[in-house]
């Protein structure tokens, strides 16, 4: 195949990544963008197999269809509540594979540059493998954390932003005489040392980042991702991988950013690590009575309601409520209240999490609705439900300046009429923070797990 | 312990404290009932609803005074029949729960001491938002609120809704509500929702917000004075402002069908607010309820405790309107008691005790162990605005802006500046352009061009949609099997091997991507 033919093919495959990204700006052609997706790898594969691979085709293809078989299964099986475990841990992947193929390459004795191209080519591979390795053990640490088989509790070393500092120095100084070195075994030597750096780096950065953080954590494992694959691009010289690395770069840190915006944290703060660490004085100590109620009466709350909203929280997804939240909403619909829904940007543990949750449950999604579109109706609603939230509801954001979550952007169910707070207890949320919406005098608590509470009050309407 | 409930005795009383439903609450919070006979009977609570909860029913009243805790509406009177006074009755030592208005009723404050009753008035907790719950007063002036206006439609002749109908055009009536507190904003809530044209005025500019939020009007002065007085009720105002006020009236009598007043200061007669000579200028046919006739009333005309009529205009001087609604009377305040119980017996274990440290404890209690202890220390807590039906209506609380920025340095000003990073970017490509190879610098353009499509396409996806994203980026991030691909022909076995891994592991991320993002996007086509 003629090497233009395979340019035109990658420049194709890019087009249509980009298509598959745009459509996503609108549900209904999120389907068509996602086909998109599909054919420009097919594409993108089928073009490579055929112009570069010229044996090994008995190993390659039974990989690469047991690979696909267990892709699909993985998607086929994984709960719409463990998704983000499932990001996390395809995050991972990427990351090892941009390890594997940058010490490929670094080994190919095919590969020949002299000059300043031979140094720019072995940076480029040694930022390859550094982001690639710092992805796989930090998207591995995250899918332990979000699966529960690691403590969501922040990692707290002493000293830990020098280590980190260290390790960085560390990986610089490798870097430079990896670079400097002509001898081929020192550099493996050095190539592998700074790997082992950068995999510790990978499992420090996120074990120091508490639970709730998540959300950032996920998609900035996105963006690095992203940022590995167009190394990768670099080191084999390919503009279709830099190219579509830089879009999942750019895509996973506007996620950060967003992330980072509707918590009010500062990005920078994120990636030094030991995020969401700051609340351990916030034990304000908020002085009230908790007003607890039970089914009957909130069921009777929102039977004489006329505006109510809902407002899911990660809660909703462990206790696994999304359908009987839907099964209420549509009861209370059929009534004839006004039901919707608010979101806050960093509900559950990825961006959107709470949106695909509601999806599935066959939620519509124009009673959805982001915290922006909402949040000044709050004064006109009956009666808020909030389904295992806790600090995206949390009052003091806004009231009080010295409080760790101050300033950050929350939903104000306060002002509503009633509001419901279904919990299990009275802990404080992942920030740490006391949450005095609970002792409000327009708040009751409804304690228990949130599924059996709901499908109790579904059954109760 | 023994809960007694007497029945009332005043005339025209039929409010009662408790409801069925509360005194099965304080059975099981320990405490044993004693209801006299037919006490719930004006408000539709008959003897057998309180048995069916536990209660025992006494014929004599000296058996329900004679408890260790009495619980009643009115303030303790002498009873006639009896030929005693009600706090003869109890037990040295005893308890007693009720409005007793102790700035009035000094006598009864001494009588407290001199038989040891301990007392404790439901007026005179204080308004923390933590005693919302507590708060008698409110959940009256609710009631009332609401009822001056049912009594203000039944004797107006007229539609309160305007309506279009086969036989002609109907317009709203129009009424104005003076004072908006509890009751003047429960009123504006009953009267907007049976479709009149309302109107408020008050003078404490606060609760503007609070009026609008109802979709009244809210009548504004062009006179620059906060009525705002101590606990958020309301003060006396100047007499400019007194002037300006009493024009405005002047002008809405003229105009509205029907005038619903509650204006009160604390601890002064009720204002005179509508003048005979305004009475005059209403319409033939307008209503005018005036919840403060108690105190003397608004309007010169009331007559508190009946109607009257003058120049066709019905006056309400009704003072009686929470015993007009006597079974949600009762039931709100059986639950303000029953909540005050608790503060005093949070174990529920049948018992007792006052701790007079506690803020709204030591508020209420006006007599205790042969002492009066009226009126009680001012409070140091924050004083919250008052409440419309036990819900908080309070100004936004902004969190502080921090403290004003020093002036900035010129250089921070810089650094901080839109220029700085074109022009660091600048001269990092520049300095990038010195030494990299063309081979490079090609590469490198389309890096730059991606990350800026990336951000301008990224920013277009709806946040509902950002799980898919995340995982067709993902999906397409593996792109990185290409690397995989164009190595896995090396004759090199290590090389091979390493390859053939990641061709492995990026086709699960491949399909598992595409796959799991496909599942998530049909769900969301939904069927909206």
């Amino acid at each position: 195949m003629s090497s233009s033919l395979v340019t035109v093919s990658y420049l194709g495959a890019a087009a249509l990544f980009i298509l598959a990204l745009g459509g996503l700006s609108n549900n209904d052609t999120a389907r068509r963008g996602n086909l998109f997706g599909m054919i420009g790898m097919g594409i993108a594969v089928g073009v490579t197999i055929v112009a570069f691979v010229t044996r090994h085709f008995e190993i390659l293809v039974p990989l690469m269809i047991a690979g696909g078989i267990i892709g699909f299964i993985l998607a086929r099986r994984v709960r719409m509540t463990q998704m983000p475990e499932l990001v996390a841990i395809l995050h991972s992947l990427v990351g090892l594979a941009a390890v594997l193929i940058g010490f490929a390459n670094f080994m190919d004795p095919a590969v020949s540059y002299t000059g300043v191209e031979k140094t720019i080519h072995e940076i480029e591979i040694y930022i390859g493998i550094a982001i690639g390795a710092l992805t796989f053990t930090g998207s591995v640490i995250a899918y332990g954390k979000l699966s529960a088989l690691i403590g969501g509790a922040p990692l707290m070393l002493p000293a830990r932003h020098w280590l980190n500092l260290a390790m960085f120095v560390a990986v610089i100084v490798i870097g430079v005489k990896f670079v400097g070195t002509g001898d081929h075994h020192e550099a493996t030597l050095l190539l592998l040392a700074m790997t082992a750096i950068a995999l510790l780096f990978g499992i420090h950065m996120v074990a120091a980042i508490g639970g709730a953080d998540m959300p950032v954590v996920i998609s900035m494992l996105n963006s690095y991702s992203g940022w590995a694959a167009a190394a990768t691009g670099f080191m084999l010289s390919n503009d279709l991988l830099i190219v579509t690395g830089a879009l999942v770069g750019s895509s996973g840190a506007i996620l950060s950013y967003i992330m980072c915006r509707a918590m009010n944290r500062h990005f920078v703060s994120v990636i030094a690590g030991g995020f969401g660490t700051t609340g351990g004085s916030a034990g304000a100590g908020y002085e009230g009575e908790v007003q607890t109620t039970t089914v009957e009466e909130v069921a009777q709350l929102l039977n004489n309601a006329s505006k109510v909203m809902v407002v899911p929280g990660y809660g909703m997804a462990t206790a696994q409520a999304q359908h009987a939240v839907a099964d209420i909403a549509k009861t209370l619909i059929k009534k004839g209240v006004n039901v919707r829904f608010g979101i806050h940007p960093v509900a559950g543990r990825m961006p959107g999490h709470m949106n695909v949750l509601l999806a599935e449950a066959k939620v519509p999604y124009d009673i959805v609705f982001e915290m922006d579109e909402i949040n000044d109706d709050f004064p006109n609603i009956d009666v808020s439900i909030v389904v295992g939230a806790n600090d995206t509801v949390n009052p003091l954001a806004q009231e009080d300046a010295s409080s760790p979550i101050a300033g950050m952007p929350v939903l104000e169910v306060w002002k509503g009429e009633t509001t419901i707070v279904l919990k299990r207890g009275m802990a404080a949320g992942y920030a740490g923070v006391d949450n005095p919406l609970f002792i409000r005098e327009n708040t009751r608590m409804l304690f228990g797990d949130a599924r059996d509470s709901l499908e109790a009050l579904s059954k109760a309407l | 312990m023994i809960i007694g409930i007497p029945a009332e005795i005043h005339p025209g009383e039929k409010r009662v404290a408790a409801s069925p439903q509360m005194v099965g609450k304080l059975i099981d919070a320990g405490f044993e009932v004693v209801v006299e006979t037919g006490a719930g009977a004006g408000a539709h609570f008959p003897d057998d609803t309180f048995v069916e909860m536990g209660a025992r029913i006494s014929r004599e009243p000296e058996e329900a005074w004679g408890s260790d805790l009495v619980i009643k509406v009115r303030p303790p009177e002498h009873n006639p029949e009896l030929g005693r006074h009600e706090i003869e009755l109890m037990k040295a030592g005893a308890h007693l729960i009720s409005f007793i208005w102790p700035a009035q009723n000094e006598n009864l404050l001494k009588l407290f001491a001199e038989h040891k009753v301990t007392a404790l008035a439901m007026d005179s907790i204080p308004r923390i938002s933590r005693a919302q719950k507590l708060d008698a007063l409110s959940s009256m002036a609710n009631i009332a609120g609401y009822r001056a206006v049912i009594e203000a439609s039944n004797l107006f002749d007229r539609f309160l809704a305007g309506q279009i109908t086969a036989a002609g055009k109907v317009d709203p009536a129009k009424v104005l509500v003076i004072g908006a507190g509890v009751a003047g904003l429960a009123a504006i809530g009953t009267a907007k929702s049976m479709g009149a044209i309302v109107r408020a005025f008050d003078t404490r500019p606060e609760v503007k917000d609070q009026i609008q939020s109802m979709d009244a009007e809210f009548l504004e002065l062009d006179f620059e004075e906060d009525g705002t007085g101590e606990g958020g009720y309301a003060k006396v105002m100047s007499k400019e402002f007194i002037e300006a006020e009493m024009a405005l009236f002047a002008r809405q009598a003229c105009e509205v069908d029907i005038i619903i007043t509650t204006a009160l200061i604390p601890g002064k007669p009720a204002p005179k607010l509508i003048t005979r000579g305004m009475v005059e200028e209403m319409r033939n046919g307008s209503v005018i309820v005036d919840l403060a006739a108690e105190q003397g009333g608004n309007c010169e005309a009331t007559v508190p405790g009946q109607v009257v009529e003058r120049h066709g205009v019905h006056i309400v001087g009704y003072t009686d309107l929470t015993s007009r609604l006597a079974s949600q009377s009762s039931q709100l305040y059986a639950t303000n008691i029953y909540n005050l119980i608790l503060e005093m017996c949070p174990e529920k274990d049948g018992t007792l005790t006052i701790d007079m440290e506690d803020d709204v404890l030591r508020g209420a209690t006006v007599a205790k162990d042969g002492e009066i202890t009226w009126p009680p220390p001012p409070l140091e807590l924050s004083e919250r605005k008052p409440s419309y039906g036990g819900q908080e209506i309070k100004p936004e609380e902004v969190a502080k802006a921090p403290e004003a920025p020093k002036q900035p340095s010129a250089v921070a000003t810089f650094l901080k500046s839109a220029w700085f990073p074109v022009i660091a970017g600048g001269l990092a490509l520049f300095g990038l352009g010195q030494v990299a190879p063309p081979s490079f610098m090609s590469h490198f353009t389309v890096f730059v061009l991606s990350c800026f499509i990336g951000y301008m396409v990224i920013w277009n996806v709806t946040a509902s949609l950002h799980t898919p994203l995340m995982s067709v980026t993902n999906a397409i991030s593996s792109i990185i099997i290409l690397g995989a691909l164009t190595q896995v022909s090396s004759p090199d076995g290590l090389i091979y091997v390493l390859a053939g891994i990641a061709a492995f592991i990026t086709c699960i991320n491949i399909v598992g991507g595409f796959a799991v993002t496909q599942r998530m996007l049909r769900m969301f086509k939904g069927d909206a």
